[in-house]
């Protein structure tokens, strides 16, 4: 369903760099344009922002791969983020997701043989007060425990 | 008969089931043919709480939670009155009425998104009396308030405002920096989903001050909501004329944007920060220059977190004198507690600096959840200390926590019962550190990975790399350029120091 990265269409690769090329600082913005239409950024994409942007296409890719966020191919249909900081250690988080994910038959980083979950962590999510937290998509989770997490990762692979 | 319902959009109560349960007081009020107005506010932060609901009594608000959806039509049923989950007027209840909400006053009270609601709760009478001042005096009246950064290094506002206003630059920036990636705070996304005008007027005002007419929020990605929220407030601010060429319909100008940043612990640094922002790596900058001279693209900008920046439009309206008489000794003003992980009342608690830690956790905190001992708590993020029962009349400050080999940072406690291993606590802060370094400095990038090497080791048994480690630390802490590499040894040592027992050979003939 994703396209692959020779497929992502050239014209609205630079409809969306002319749309934010006129701030102050149009990189990151450019990116997040194109990974919220693509799901990642695709490899295609960089050599006109280097141009539009007068920069090298090398330093452009430094600065995508600077972050963590920016994708270079499409994640599972649905991306659970799962706390891993201090506060929802402080919980039982990492027994909790360890538990999860062994069941689940996944690990950090990786998506499910189906293409339908990618798991990742994150390092804080604001819901300290009350962690565990994750999140699938934008849709926030609190409070988790082994009931509530296998739930979410089921959903998610449903 | 009208009723008002208030029903939190907040991350964390979102988070909680927030959203079901506005769903099912509206399903419900239709269904008995109820003519109720449902107000999606902010959260009152006493997170425990959450999903409370309040209703809009004769006598005031008064509150329901944890509410469910399940929960709804029994509460229709008893007409909000009589109910298992009744907690009587929502400003009575002791956490909340031991507070002292200056920088939150509305956060929770109000229709986030409703400048009338602002309006006729205080808002924008700072920005209309800063109006009437000139830089000099809007500068002044910040540093008289004694207001010093909230995001950490506690550097007085007012002088960083100064170095700003007599800069010479064609254009001058107000950066907020909303990157609030500090494990177990929560301040920043709360005041920006639940009181997002409170930012933007004391952006206005720093912009008045030191001439600036042009403002960036740079908030973390993490925060979809408070991204979603400000994004909004700012289209608002701009028709409603607080925002724009005539601010309020004064010759000043200021416009801003909401920038999202993309994952990276590190550019909550401000220089770090600023290269993002300039749409490079998010690597630290070596200082100087400062900033506040050559910032965002080389101009001169104040960089502000964004506790600091909404707090100062309640020193306009209230005036420095009243903020600074709150405090203790050069902590002045009040500070948004942030009281999260292993605890029983987990939230937001806006004081006067001073309280001792140990009446934090144990007295508003009310103890862990899991009803253990307390074991330790990690104050101000990743990168801060964890301070053991036996510091903890430590009274909440700046000098006090330096005092203890500890900091504040942006005050979030996280708690930990007695089932924390100290030696895992330490490992993940290098692990972290390893993760998150930018890359630019020795100390930090390589340090980091020999750290997580070296407690590997001493996890194994080998009691002879803790010198190693503790040499380590010196040398991030003498030889990193920013406070990742700085503060890491913070959690690190302190959990070698006040519970050298988990780093000892014994250790491993323990767990055998």
């Amino acid at each position: 369903m994703s396209p692959s990265t020779s497929e992502a269409p050239t014209a609205r690769i630079e409809e969306i760099i002319a749309e934010h090329r006129h701030l102050e600082g149009p990189m990151l913005p450019i990116f997040h344009a194109l990974q919220e239409e693509f799901d990642h950024v695709p490899e295609a994409a960089l050599a006109p922002i280097a141009d539009a942007l007068n920069l090298t296409r090398a330093e452009v890719h430094g600065v995508m791969s600077f972050y963590h966020d920016f994708r270079k191919a499409p994640p599972g249909r649905h991306v659970v983020k799962i706390c891993r900081a201090e506060a929802c250690q402080s919980m039982g988080s990492e027994a909790l997701a360890a538990r999860a994910l062994e069941k689940a038959g996944l690990d950090w980083h990786a998506t499910s043989p189906d293409g339908r979950v990618t798991v990742e962590p994150v390092y804080c999510l604001g819901l300290c007060a009350c962690a565990p937290a994750a999140m699938v998509g934008d849709k926030l989770h609190a409070r988790l425990n082994e009931a509530r997490l296998d739930k979410i990762l089921a959903e998610a692979r449903s | 008969m009208s009723m008002k319902i208030y029903v939190p959009a907040d991350a964390a109560a979102r988070a909680l089931g927030a959203d079901a349960v506005a769903a099912a007081v509206t399903a419900e009020a239709k269904a008995r043919g109820l003519d109720v107005t449902l107000v999606r506010n902010g959260t009152r932060g006493m997170i425990w709480l959450e999903p409370l609901l309040e209703v809009e009594t004769e006598t005031g608000r008064t509150g329901f939670g944890p509410v469910t959806a399940e929960d709804v039509p029994a509460l229709f049923d008893a007409a909000f009155g009589d109910h298992a989950l009744a907690l009587g007027p929502v400003e009575q209840i002791p956490y909340f009425a031991k507070q002292t909400r200056l920088t939150f006053a509305r956060c929770g009270l109000i229709d986030p998104l409703s400048l009338e609601d602002y309006e006729a709760h205080g808002g924008l009478s700072g920005l209309r009396r800063a109006l009437d001042m000139d830089r000099d005096g809007i500068v002044q009246e910040v540093t008289d308030s004694g207001l010093r950064g909230r995001g950490g290094a506690g550097f007085p506002t007012g002088i960083k405002w100064n170095t700003v206003k007599d800069a010479e630059a064609p254009q001058k920036y107000i950066v907020c920096n909303a990157d609030e990636g500090d494990s177990g705070t929560f301040a920043d996304r709360m005041i920006m989903e639940g009181d997002p005008f409170t930012l933007i007027e004391g952006m206005a005002i720093a912009g008045l001050g030191v001439g600036a007419t042009k403002g960036y929020v740079y908030l973390r990605s993490e925060y979809p909501d408070a991204i979603r929220v400000m994004t909004e407030a700012v289209r608002r601010a701009r028709v409603f004329g607080l925002l724009g060429d005539s601010v309020l319909g004064s010759a000043h100008a200021f416009d801003m944007e909401i920038r999202s940043g993309a994952g990276a612990y590190v550019c909550g640094e401000e220089t770090s920060l600023l290269n993002s922002l300039e749409g490079k790596r998010g690597i630290v900058r070596a200082k100087p220059p400062l900033p506040a001279l050559e910032g965002f693209l080389g101009r001169p900008t104040v960089v502000n977190n964004v506790i600091s920046l909404a707090t100062v439009p309640v020193i306009f309206e209230k005036g420095a004198e009243h903020y600074r008489d709150f405090g203790l000794g050069r902590s002045r003003g009040t500070i948004p507690l942030q009281i999260a992980g292993n605890v029983k009342y987990g939230g937001l608690f806006e004081t006067a600096f001073g309280m001792p830690l140990g009446e934090i956790v144990e007295e508003i905190g009310g103890g862990t959840a899991s009803g253990r001992p307390v074991k330790a708590v990690q104050v101000g993020g990743p990168l801060g200390a964890y301070l053991p029962v036996h510091q903890f009349d430590t009274p909440f400050g700046y000098e006090e926590f330096d005092g203890q080999k500890a900091l504040i940072g942006h005050a979030g406690l996280v708690v930990f019962d007695d089932t924390a291993d100290m030696l895992a606590m330490a490992r993940f802060a290098m692990e972290f550190c390893a993760i998150e370094s930018c890359g630019k400095c020795t100390p930090c990038r390589i340090g980091a990975v020999r750290g997580v090497e070296t407690l590997d080791r001493i996890g194994r048994g080998d009691g002879g790399a803790v010198e190693i480690l503790t040499d380590l630390c010196d040398t991030m802490t003498d030889g990193s350029l920013c406070a990742l590499g700085g503060f890491t040894p913070y959690p690190v040592m302190s959990a070698l120091r006040h519970f050298p027992e988990e780093f000892s050979v014994s250790r491993k003939v323990a767990a055998e």
